[in-house]
């Protein structure tokens, strides 16, 4: 069994473009990168039904090994309604970042470059035992 | 025995809501508790003297092998008397210590009380792991209790200290008792030390356990642990420093010695660090000032002590080990008690500044010394018996030949020399009259403050003058070691012997020492390396490399991020892929020609999509590669993605063009440009492995695909003629039952993101008469020129955003679009359709209303909650799987009926159809959930900031 060349380049194009547009920091290229590389696993997903046969519907006179395979159709119709909700909840994202800060970039997280440059906090301090001699405090 | 150790959870929670009645005369509630223990530990005594035991095994995780196993053996029969009798004392101690207006008192007593449980169970649990949780417990517990201070920054770090030391050696302890117990096939610790294995294995399980156990009984290294927790409140002190949790590692010395001392190493470790210990401790002590901090060195060097003589692993030795821990477990919480009392009345527990208690304080004093008595090694008290039967044993051993033994009495008599120098310096800098310091002033204190001490103190003399009486009580225990020759025997007077003569030499060389550097006030601090010093070291670099390796891989930037994702990906995918043997023998170039071109279109536009400067562009590209995908899936003989793509597409066309009209036109290229080179290095490679990834998938491939039974099943089992739709409703029914939860968690977070405070959305519902109502007044003001509205709240819209031909349109085609969805969605079983594509068409509808009409007339056409149409769709779905189970079959198996129904004719009727109705109804809400949420709420928000700029 074997697939088209002509599907594999594709579906290698789409990957690639996808993965460039996640690695920018624009949250909209983002998401269109992850769109790019949704269409692209569907593709992975159609070139495993392998030989292409009619759309499998049952009909009289018509066998198994002649239809294509159900299988990867079921799994990538499950995939392309995901990819939408996934999506508009990107959108969402989007869409909350622009409103709070006027910006469509995902920006480094504050914490962790402060921590990169920062000191830290010591918490392994000696400690002093002998400055309290008492656990009442009446004056003498 | 286990009913006592629910007792002590139980009373322990209770006594948090009691504090708020009782205030501190809770302790006494409490102190009820371990007495009733005490009390059933002395009424077992008949069956444990003389070497008998009292078992108690409840199953707890049977296939594990792990019991609640309980047993009171002669030690444990000691130790529980020991810690319940202590506890008991030091409760009451409490509840004339504390004030009613101490700040958590009602978790102080329950922490106390469940401490005591603890350490009750500690000391009876016969299963290892059952040991060790108590041995954590303690732990644990004694973290609150040190920590009692919440506010003092001493008393957190102090917690700490002993919580990071003491569960450090636990767990290495652990590591021991896990060897143990696989080496002898039991985790029954009696079972253990009878079966006494040696071996390389047993040695090295042994030393880790004996790890433990120092680090528990603040040896050297570990000491440093006990002086700051002296931070913890007084009673706490005399307890845990004493009487009970310093005496974990001592007890579990005493339970192994009989079986492992002969270990290789093992005498030779405890006999060389015990000597240290004591020998340091003692000579620490000799150096503090605050009262407490004397009793705490002096305590390590007790502790170093009985380490040296419980571990010998002579008989003798182990007898005059068991009378020295009772002795020492007298005495010491006395001394505690004592500091407390002092403390209260003087407000200071610095040597320097008292003066003249002595005389204030008669009756104090008395307990005082007698506890000191014992503790220096005078007769009649019990301390001077067990100190006896020390020096007897350990010169027996000596003189029988062992090396160790010599080494062993002359350390721990040197120790002596200075445990007496430094007791004389406790009295003296309590009691005694110092020139130059002030005398403290008089005060009264209730004579029951002293009951604990004083009753603890008496019983060390008591004990002491009945030696004869104790000596069978213990034995019990020694005996379990084998020796040749007579046994020792416990007892005030054995005649002019040896022993005596070493405790006389002890005590004048005590004196001497004190005399000569005992009343010193003044000392140099140590320097150079101190175990605390490298407490806090160690602490230190823990931190600097955990903040390192935290800003060396948190980033904190997402494209860094995943770069090293996918970096990784191709790395570990291209290393499986160069081992793999699997290659395809023969390639085709295309299914068939159509399809080059079709990629053609779909390379161009994903191509192009990652060049596009402006939004539109970019989406619309996107989406050329969405309809391409459409169409190879139409040409490849999947009707059913080919639809349910297109429909796809147009929503999130939609939803695109709903967010993107709030931002600007063009794409941000702050970061467009930086590395773009390393980025479309990483896009190529990720791609061609991917492109490996399908031909090696196909190659590999060498069994038929279970679904050339798809067909087959899909008809006779579940009635229907489209595969795909059955195998999503009901052969492979529970992936769309994840799928339609990760589609209302989807759902749920736009709305949440938008909404932010509520899912509810203000949009109203406008009744048809209103709506009707308000067109014909409309009418009949404007007069026939007007624009008439087509939708119902068409007039919300300001004339200029309305478009009658829209309006038209929509009138017209909404109810037909909504029966084809309708239509679909039946039809999908046997047809190409189903609930996806049947909710996506009517999805769409809604955003055709939504589009021609705005808001309102959202509100007007789905006048639903999308919350609660994601709700019902799941609620059928879940429905449709779990009915079956009622009937005796597995989740989602569909039924089929069919029979003839006027008007209709034949019907035929699967139950799987219920399902499918569940997936419309979510995908209908997932849209309806957009629209409201990008479109009518974003619409909201807008004309809010639009009113709020112009006011």
């Amino acid at each position: 069994m074997n697939s088209s060349l002509v599907l594999i380049a594709v579906m290698a194009v789409l990957y690639a473009c996808g993965v460039y547009l996640m690695l920018e920091r624009s949250m909209t290229r983002v998401l269109l990168g992850f769109l790019l590389v949704g269409n692209a696993t569907n593709l992975l997903l159609l070139t495993m039904v392998g030989d292409v046969g009619s759309a499998p519907i049952v009909e009289d006179g018509v066998g198994a090994e002649e239809m294509t395979d159900p299988m990867p159709e079921a799994l990538i119709l499950t995939a392309i309604v995901i990819t939408f909700g996934v999506s508009a909840f990107l959108m969402a994202l989007i869409y909350r970042s622009w409103r709070l800060e006027r910006e469509d970039d995902v920006d480094d997280d504050a914490d962790d470059v402060a921590l990169r440059s920062g000191d830290v906090a010591e918490i392994g301090e000696a400690l002093d035992t002998t400055t309290e001699d008492t656990e009442f405090g009446v004056p003498r | 025995m286990l009913a006592m150790l629910i007792a002590f959870g139980l009373c322990a929670l209770a006594l948090p809501p009691l504090t708020r009645v009782l205030g501190r005369r809770v302790f006494l509630v409490g102190a009820l508790v371990p007495t009733a223990a005490f009390v059933h530990t002395v009424f077992a005594s008949p069956s444990v003297v003389g070497g008998g035991r009292v078992e108690q095994v409840v199953p707890w995780v049977p296939q594990l092998d792990l019991s609640l196993a309980l047993r009171l053996d002669t030690l444990s029969w000691v130790l529980a008397l020991v810690v319940t009798g202590v506890g008991a004392l030091v409760l009451v101690y409490c509840a004339f210590y504390f004030s009613d207006a101490e700040e958590g008192l009602g978790r102080f007593a329950a922490t106390l009380l469940g401490f005591a449980g603890a350490m009750y169970g500690l000391v009876i649990a016969d299963d290892v792991y059952l040991l060790f949780v108590f041995w954590e417990a303690t732990s644990v517990l004694s973290y609150l209790l040190i920590g009692h201070s919440t506010a003092r920054k001493a008393s957190r770090g102090a917690a700490l200290q002993a919580l990071l030391v003491t569960t450090f050696g636990g767990l290495v302890m652990l590591v021991g008792l896990v060897l143990l117990s696989v080496e002898t096939g039991t985790s029954r610790l009696s079972e253990i030390v009878a079966a006494a294995p040696a071996g390389p294995l047993v040695t090295t399980a042994v030393i880790l356990v004996l790890v433990g156990a120092m680090s528990k009984s603040a040896i050297v290294p570990f000491h440093f642990w006990l002086p700051s927790a002296m931070a913890a409140p007084t009673p706490v002190s005399a307890y845990l420093h004493a009487a009970a949790m310093v005496k974990a590692g001592i007890y579990l010395l005493a339970r192994l010695a009989p079986g492992f001392a002969d270990v290789p190493g093992w005498r030779e470790i405890v006999v060389g660090f015990g000597v240290v210990t004591m020998l340091f401790g003692a000579w620490t002590a000799l150096r503090q000032t605050d009262l407490k901090l004397v009793l705490a060195y002096g305590t390590v060097s007790q502790l170093g002590f009985l380490m040296v003589v419980t571990g010998y692993g002579t008989r003798d030795a182990a007898l005059a080990g068991l009378a020295l821990l009772l002795a020492h477990a007298l005495y010491k919480s006395t001394l505690f008690l004592t500091v407390g009392i002092i403390d209260h009345r003087a407000g200071t527990r610095d040597l320097r500044k008292l003066s003249g208690l002595g005389r204030e304080a008669p009756v104090l004093a008395t307990v005082t010394a007698l506890a000191l008595v014992s503790m220096i090694g005078l007769p009649p008290a019990f301390g001077f018996v067990a100190k006896e039967a020390v020096f007897t044993a350990l010169l027996h051993d000596a003189v029988a030949g062992g090396s160790l033994g010599w080494v062993a009495l002359v350390g721990v008599a040197a120790g002596s020399v200075l445990t007496v120098a430094y007791s004389a310096r406790f009295f003296w800098g309590a009691f005694y009259r110092k020139p130059g310091v002030e005398p403290v002033r008089k005060a009264r204190v209730s004579a029951r403050f002293s009951f604990s001490p004083a009753l603890l103190a008496a019983s060390g003399v008591v004990l002491g003058v009945s030696a004869a009486f104790v000596d069978p009580l213990l034995s019990g225990y020694s005996t379990t070691i084998p020796a040749e020759g007579e046994s020792y025997h416990l007892a005030l007077w054995h005649g002019l012997e040896p022993a005596l003569g070493i405790s006389a030499a002890t005590l004048l060389l005590g004196a001497l020492v004190f005399l000569w550097r005992g009343r010193r006030t003044s000392f140099t601090r140590p320097s150079g390396l101190t175990a605390a010093g490298s407490y806090s070291g160690v602490l230190r670099s823990v931190d600097r490399v955990a903040a390192r390796t935290t800003s060396l891989t948190q980033r904190g930037s997402l494209p860094f991020y995943l770069g090293v994702i996918f970096l990784v990906f191709v790395g570990c995918v291209g290393a499986a892929l160069i081992a793999n043997r699997s290659w395809p023998r023969d390639l085709k170039l295309w299914d068939f020609p159509g399809q080059a071109a079709i990629g053609v279109v779909m390379i161009i536009a994903a191509l192009a999509a990652t060049r596009a400067t402006k939004r539109f562009q970019a989406v619309v590209l996107v989406g050329v590669t969405g309809y391409g995908m459409a169409s190879l899936f139409a040409l490849e003989g999947a009707p059913d993605l080919a639809l349910t793509q297109v429909l796809v597409e147009v929503v999130t066309l939609v939803a695109f063009v709903l967010v993107l009209r709030r931002l600007p036109a063009r794409l941000g290229t702050r970061n467009g440009s930086r590395n773009a080179a390393l980025r479309a290095g990483i896009a190529v490679a990720v791609g061609a492995i991917m492109a490996t990834v399908a031909v090696v998938a196909l190659a590999a491939r060498n069994r038929l695909p279970i679904s050339l039974a798809w067909p087959d099943l899909a008809y006779t089992g579940g009635h229907g003629r489209n595969v795909v739709n059955v195998a999503l409703v009901d052969l492979r029914g529970w992936d769309t039952m994840g799928e339609l939860s990760v589609i209302i968690v989807a759902a749920t977070g736009v709305a949440s993101l938008v909404f932010i405070s509520g899912r509810s959305d203000n949009l109203r519902r406008i009744p048809r008469r209103e709506a009707r109502d308000t067109i014909r007044a409309r009418r009949r003001e404007e007069g026939d020129e007007a624009r008439s509205s087509w939708l119902l709240a068409g007039r919300t819209l300001a004339a200029g955003n309305r478009s009658i031909l829209l309006e038209v349109v929509v009138r017209l085609t909404f109810h037909p679009i909504i029966v084809v969805s309708v239509y679909l969605l039946f039809a999908g079983h046997n047809l190409p359709g189903g609930g996806f594509a049947g909710g996506l068409v009517a999805g769409l509808a809604l955003v055709a209303r939504y589009l021609a009409g705005g808001r309102h007339e959202l509100g007007a056409a789905a006048p639903v909650d999308a919350g609660k149409m994601l709700g019902a769709g799941l609620l059928l779905a879940v429905g449709a799987a779990l009915v079956p189970m009622f009937f005796g079959q597995s989740a989602l198996t569909s039924s089929f009926f069919e029979g003839e129904v006027w008007p209709f004719g034949h019907v035929e009727f699967v139950t799987s159809t219920i399902f499918d109705v569940g997936v419309y109804l979510v995908v209908v809400g997932l849209v309806l959930d957009v629209l409201r949420s990008l479109g009518a709420e974003v619409d909201r928000q807008q004309d809010h900031e639009l009113s709020t700029v112009a006011s």
